[in-house]
């Protein structure tokens, strides 16, 4: 076995662009399940969103701000359309009206009538939208080697979107710092234990979380966009899986917590890709192919989820104490 | 009673007054009250002098089921008014309709002259009238000092934007705290600043909610059963508070099932049966209404209601009759 390798994919998965990209998603999903107490089972079809939008607005030749907008827009007006229905009612009703949404998104993205726009279900290229993101660059092209890491400077999988989707981690946990520890991130605390005693202090719970439900969208539109520019728009890769390994990230790292969901994703990925490299390596491919280990891959994770919120159900960086509190 | 260092309120810029002579001041207030009410008829529905609340029509009904069908109510500006009657009378659903928790089948009801009927519960709350729940709701995983800046009104800091920007709101934040330290230290609490609600007792929560209520310096107090399961010692100085509040001029209206906690505190009774108003009065005569007595028959058969062993009945500790009554008044 390739110790040195496997170690060295490791430690390359843990800064990889999918990594910052998840870690984003569960940023936003936790502004609404941490902060707020919001279940959104539809968190891909933000991300999902959010990719459509920069990417079909750059092949129409719009620029890389405008293409963001669009794609932040698209992220504001979803989380408009599932929270004006759902909002004022029982929190499971968000819960099922999100999962049925971001399908939606899902099937619309892929049916046929939309090849034009969307490419159906074969999706969008990648080289078909990246070139306005990688001429932002200020690297020169060609490779470098940092330790034992090489990657291109600009193309594709490259130093510059690993260094963009790390920035844009930062800023969003900049972000969620300061209004967590705010008086705005006091109100959502309350709300997410008991809405009707916000309300009678004269809170207007609905637009709170509304402003959450938002907010934690739009982060979740440009992990997105984070996600798909190494690779392409395929409607088939963001969807209900992809919401469940978000939700998996959160409460890995810990709901609630600045960092969590960033440690949160760097260890699902990493410890995802030390299991199935240790296991190719190891077990024969008469006892499982390579097709079994991917797939015994998503059973750990499973499993792990399950022992997660059976024995540390505040994740790794969570307060106990304040979770031993019985809430009600 | 309590002492009158624990009577003393925070005035509107946070810090304490002295508030005059509060010894003095407490025993004139409810006799001016008595005075004022003594001229009153006592039927249901009987105009108040200053009515800050004027309810009328107020029906709701759950089903085929009618849980309250008020024809008219007011309530005195300034004044305790108690508002007791069994179990299932009606009476927090009539607290839910007034506070905009819940929405009435029928009925209007004005606050300060101002219809209030449809208007959502956070602004019912802003408008100045706010209400605290039967079951307690403590925020338990937030602290108990979070919980009490949550009730405070006027933080920029609440909106997104501003929340963004420290130098909008910490200021303000700063006044928020003191406020809410006076408050603790009046409740008692002070020394529970830094625990989770979550770890207070059932009492302690309940003044917590009742201290939190005050944040916002409301004009009118609603309390669904703020003596119910807390314990006797803590019931004394929960009355005495309720008091104070009047004698600084907060309208207060709470709930009761157990007519023997009101009748040393409240200026004015209304008494619920069945969704009714069945009887208004002072406490004194109310106790001895024939409607009342029916309406109280059901739970306590043949009892006289101004038996104190009554009490005794619905309190797990029976010391606590003994400390409640004369010198409260
Ligand atoms: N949400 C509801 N649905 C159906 N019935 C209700 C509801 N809320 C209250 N009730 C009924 O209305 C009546 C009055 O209840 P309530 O106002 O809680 O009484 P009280 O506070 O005086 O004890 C009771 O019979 C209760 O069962
Ligand atoms: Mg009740």
């Amino acid at each position: 076995m390739d110790w040195t390798r496997i170690l060295t994919n490791v430690v390359g998965e843990l800064v990889a662009p999918t990594t910052a990209a998840y870690a984003l998603a569960a940023i936003g999903l936790n502004v609404h399940f941490g902060l707020t107490g919001l279940l959104n089972f539809g968190q891909a079809g933000f991300m999902l969103l959010g990719a459509y939008g920069f990417a079909i607005s750059t092949i129409a030749g719009w620029p890389i701000w405008a293409a963001l907008l669009v794609a932040i827009a698209c992220a504001v007006v979803f989380g408009l359309v599932l929270g004006i229905p759902t909002l004022k009612l029982r929190g499971d009703y968000l819960a099922i009206v999100t999962i049925a949404a971001a399908e939606i998104v899902r099937i619309i993205g892929r049916s046929t009538a939309l090849t034009d726009l969307t490419g159906a279900s074969s999706g969008l290229r990648g080289n078909s939208y990246k070139e306005s993101f990688q001429a932002l660059s200020p690297f020169p092209d060609g490779n470098t080697a940092i330790g034992p890491l090489e990657y291109s400077n600009n193309s594709s999988n490259s130093w510059w979107i690993r260094i963009v989707g790390w920035v844009l981690v930062a800023l969003a946990c900049l972000l969620v710092w300061r209004l967590k520890n705010s008086p705005w991130g006091r109100v959502l605390k309350g709300i997410r234990e008991d809405e009707d005693a916000v309300r009678s202090l004269g809170k207007n719970v609905y637009a709170y979380k509304m402003q959450a439900l938002v907010l934690g969208g739009v982060i979740g539109a440009v992990a997105g966009i984070i996600y798909v520019l190494p690779r392409a728009v395929q409607p088939d890769s963001m969807g209900r899986p992809m919401t469940f390994f978000v939700w998996t990230i959160l409460l890995l790292g810990g709901a609630a917590t600045v960092f969590g969901p960033v440690l949160g994703s760097m260890i699902f990925w990493g410890a995802l890709l030390l299991i199935k490299s240790v296991m190719r390596s190891t077990v024969p491919a008469e006892v499982m192919g390579t097709q079994q280990i991917e797939q015994f891959g998503w059973i750990v994770v499973g499993v792990t989820l399950m022992l997660l919120v059976i024995f540390r159900p505040q994740g790794m960086l969570g307060d106990k104490k304040e979770l031993a509190i019985n809430a009600h | 009673m309590p002492t009158d260092r624990s009577h003393r309120q925070p005035d509107e810029a946070g810090a304490p007054t002295t508030h005059g002579a509060t010894a003095v001041a407490v025993p004139s207030r409810a006799d001016e009250l008595r005075d004022r009410f003594a001229g009153l008829d006592r039927v249901p529905g009987v105009p108040k002098p200053d009515p800050i609340v004027v309810a009328d029509h107020v029906t709701r009904h759950f089903g085929g089921m009618t849980a309250v069908d008020v024809d008219h109510l007011e309530v005195e500006r300034g004044a305790i008014t108690a508002l007791i009657g069994p179990n299932g009378a009606g009476k927090t659903t009539l607290f839910n309709l007034l506070t905009g928790f819940d929405k009435p089948s029928t009925g209007t009801w004005t606050f300060e002259g101002r219809s209030l009927s449809g208007t959502p519960a956070a602004k019912v709350s802003r408008s100045g009238m706010v209400r605290t729940f039967q079951l307690t709701k403590a925020l338990s995983r937030m602290t108990v000092i979070e919980n009490m800046r949550l009730g405070a009104t006027g933080q920029p800091g609440e909106n997104l934007g501003a929340a963004l920007i420290p130098g909008l709101w910490r200021s303000r934040e700063r006044e928020i705290t003191a406020q809410a330290e006076e408050l603790l230290a009046r409740f008692k609490l002070d020394t529970k600043r830094d625990d989770f609600a979550g770890s207070l007792s059932g009492g302690q929560r309940k003044l917590l909610e009742m201290a939190r209520a005050l944040m916002s310096k409301p004009t009118m107090v609603m309390l669904d059963e703020p003596m119910a399961g807390v314990n006797p010692a803590l019931t004394q100085s929960l009355l005495g508070h309720i008091q104070s509040l009047r004698d600084e001029g907060t309208t207060v209206l709470f709930v009761e099932h157990d007519m023997h906690m009101v009748r040393h505190i409240s200026d004015w009774v209304v008494v619920m049966a069945e969704g009714r108003i069945v009887a208004e009065g002072p406490p004194q005569s109310v106790m001895n209404d024939q409607a009342v007595i029916d309406a109280y028959l059901g739970a306590h058969h043949g009892t006289d209601l101004g038996d104190d062993s009554l009490l005794d009945e619905a309190e797990p500790a029976p010391g606590a009759t003994d400390t409640t009554p004369e010198g409260t008044r």
